[in-house]
């Protein structure tokens, strides 16, 4: 079968667990704010907008069942600044250790603020915004090639779909009918300086801006772990699948949610305490 | 060049399933369109779109594959050229990008056809590697060592088309990273890399006109260079020549000026190069290059002057 006829992937089987994952993302928060007392500054708002993105990827559509438990998907950060989600993902997986999340940003640490190729769990270098979604048709379409049934989740920022080579990647995937990729954008309606619906008003509409270039697109609750699920799950799939997931830049703490500070900044002592508190008081 | 790149590409992806080429809408020429036709899944046209082209060059690596990027040099490298340095270079990925036309061969396109300063831009990335072969017979040789090599992302700077054969008969065979003599002889060494080898063969025959015994030199790897080798032509010879289709600042001109001065050459060094600008003149390649001040003539008087 030649590889760009768009081959229907079938359903996944992994069920999801709207409980558990409520549980993982706070802990996934709380790791992240510990590690933030270490460092001067880290990407925290981005990382919290795509938390519950992310572990609804590795812990409930991502399949596990290579014989070493790695990934039989692929997994690629687009939003390299977000990393710190998939770092404290990693450490619970055991591919990365506590050690290593010790040394983030320091000397003789692996760790830095964008993750890097080499580093175990890291599919490929970002932090330059525009770059993974063209990899990741490029890891697609060689996966197609091979006639495997691995499947590639991208994880973007809304920013990045300000970058032309996005929309280069964009078309491409859709010339190519990439049934086995499937992008999910973090819709946090910031970029570094001022709000897409604001400053960009031409950014929106983006469903039909994605299924005009030859993609399937929904929009799903980029905090509910079910409704994620369901976007990627529900697919039709037999084209390229974008979902485009509503986000709070900053979710889980007050003082961070739509203020774009916290894009790049460490919490005090006394932020730090208060942030801690709203965790355990949604945990409660 | 095109031509023979594109049989030797043919010849090896019917071995290695892993090699695929991937275009940004330049018609393929020659066996590439053979290549196209037997295996239209490994032959990816992206396009007028340079930045998906190495992108997705990068992610079939990641995957295991051997792709190619090709297209005119200054689109394979300059257009894309953030996608080059983090994608290929940064992430040290086996990933061949073949510019066509390196230096100014499309002499009638214009500047911004004209990748005169690509091998400096090239050589200035960690972990690249720079490969310019000087006629047919090296591209072949040059595509054999890419299609197979393990070693990170390569920049093959080829010509176009209709190269003269310079290379029969060359004393030394062709070796990655390895200068290689033409000819040898014990007064001058004139070095060159690219289809400018022409001139710089004609030059050579100017020196032994001259009475001189010459060496011709094809400094194909450009990066990493062959400092020892270039180190030893410049204790071994009286008078070292220089001649490059390239700007004269980050080419081969400069780093042997460089060599020569760390290790305390005491022969005459000239290095001849395309000039630090941009000349609005059409016409044949000669032509071009005259523009710059690159013809035998030139090269001879000032050669003759000092």
């Amino acid at each position: 079968m030649s590889a760009r006829a768009g081959k229907r992937q079938p359903a996944l089987r992994n069920s999801p667990d709207a409980a558990a994952a409520r549980k993982r993302c706070l802990a996934y928060r709380r790791r992240i704010l510990d590690i933030s007392q270490t460092v001067s500054a880290l990407h925290i708002a981005p990382a919290f907008s795509c938390v519950e993105i992310v572990d609804a990827l590795y812990n409930a559509v991502m399949r596990r069942n290579n014989p070493d438990g790695s990934l039989h998907d692929v997994f690629l950060m687009s939003k390299g600044h977000g990393c710190m989600v998939q770092y404290v993902i990693l450490e619970e997986m055991g591919v990365l250790t506590p050690a290593d999340l010790a040394q983030y940003c320091r000397p003789g640490g692996k760790l830095g603020a964008h993750p890097d190729y080499g580093v175990p769990g890291v599919t490929a270098s970002t932090g330059s915004l525009g770059h993974g979604l063209g990899m990741s048709v490029g890891m697609a379409y060689a996966e197609k090639l091979k006639a495997s049934d691995v499947r590639v989740f991208c994880v973007l920022s809304d920013g990045e779909f300000q970058e032309g080579s996005t929309w280069e990647a964009m078309m491409m995937a859709g010339n190519l009918r990439l049934s086995n990729l499937v992008a999910l954008m973090d819709n946090n309606d910031f970029s570094g300086l001022e709000r897409m619906s604001e400053g960009h008003k031409a950014f929106y509409p983006l469903l039909e801006k994605a299924r005009s270039f030859g993609w399937e697109a929904v929009e799903a609750n980029g905090h509910d772990h079910q409704a994620l699920f369901d976007a990627v799950t529900g697919r039709r799939g037999d084209r390229p699948l974008m979902v485009v997931c509503k986000t709070v830049k900053g979710k889980g703490v007050s003082y961070m949610e739509h203020v774009p500070i916290w894009h790049y900044r460490s919490p005090n002592k006394q932020e730090y305490e208060q942030a801690v508190r709203e965790l355990a008081e949604v945990a409660s | 060049m095109r031509n023979t790149f594109a049989d030797t590409f043919y010849e090896a992806g019917k071995r290695d399933k892993r090699l695929a080429i991937v275009v940004a809408d330049i018609s393929p020429a020659g066996s590439i369109e053979k290549f196209r036709k037997e295996f239209p899944d490994r032959f990816v046209n992206t396009g007028v779109a340079e930045q998906i082209m190495i992108g997705m060059c990068a992610g079939m690596a990641l995957r295991g594959l051997r792709p190619f990027a090709y297209t005119i040099a200054t689109f394979t490298l300059y257009r894309p050229f953030e996608f080059v340095r983090d994608d290929l270079c940064y992430q040290n990925l086996p990933v061949t990008i073949v510019g066509i036309g390196g230096g100014v061969t499309y002499s009638t396109l214009g500047g911004t056809h004209h990748a005169q300063e690509d091998v400096a831009i090239a050589c200035a990335i960690p972990n690249m590697n720079v490969i310019a072969p000087c006629d047919p017979a090296e591209t072949r040789l040059a595509t054999e060592w890419c299609v197979t090599q393990e070693r990170g992302p390569v920049y093959l700077r080829l010509g176009k088309a209709g190269e003269p054969v310079l290379t029969a008969g060359a004393a030394d065979p062709w070796a990655f990273g390895k200068l290689r003599y033409l000819s040898k002889g014990g007064d001058v060494c004139v070095l060159s890399y690219g289809p400018v080898m022409k001139l710089a063969a004609e030059v050579a025959e100017w020196f032994k006109g001259r009475g001189k015994s010459v060496s011709l030199a094809s400094c194909h790897t450009i990066k990493p260079l062959d400092e020892a080798a270039v180190v030893r032509a410049l204790q071994s010879h009286k008078h070292v020549v220089v001649i490059e289709e390239m700007v004269p600042h980050g080419g081969l001109g400069s780093r042997v000026k460089a060599l020569a001065w760390d290790a305390g050459a005491k022969c005459r060094l000239d290095a001849f190069s395309l000039e630090d600008e941009f000349h609005h003149v059409y016409g044949g390649h000669g032509d071009v290059l005259a523009a710059h001040g690159l013809t035998r003539e030139r090269i001879v008087a000032r050669l003759e002057a000092a």
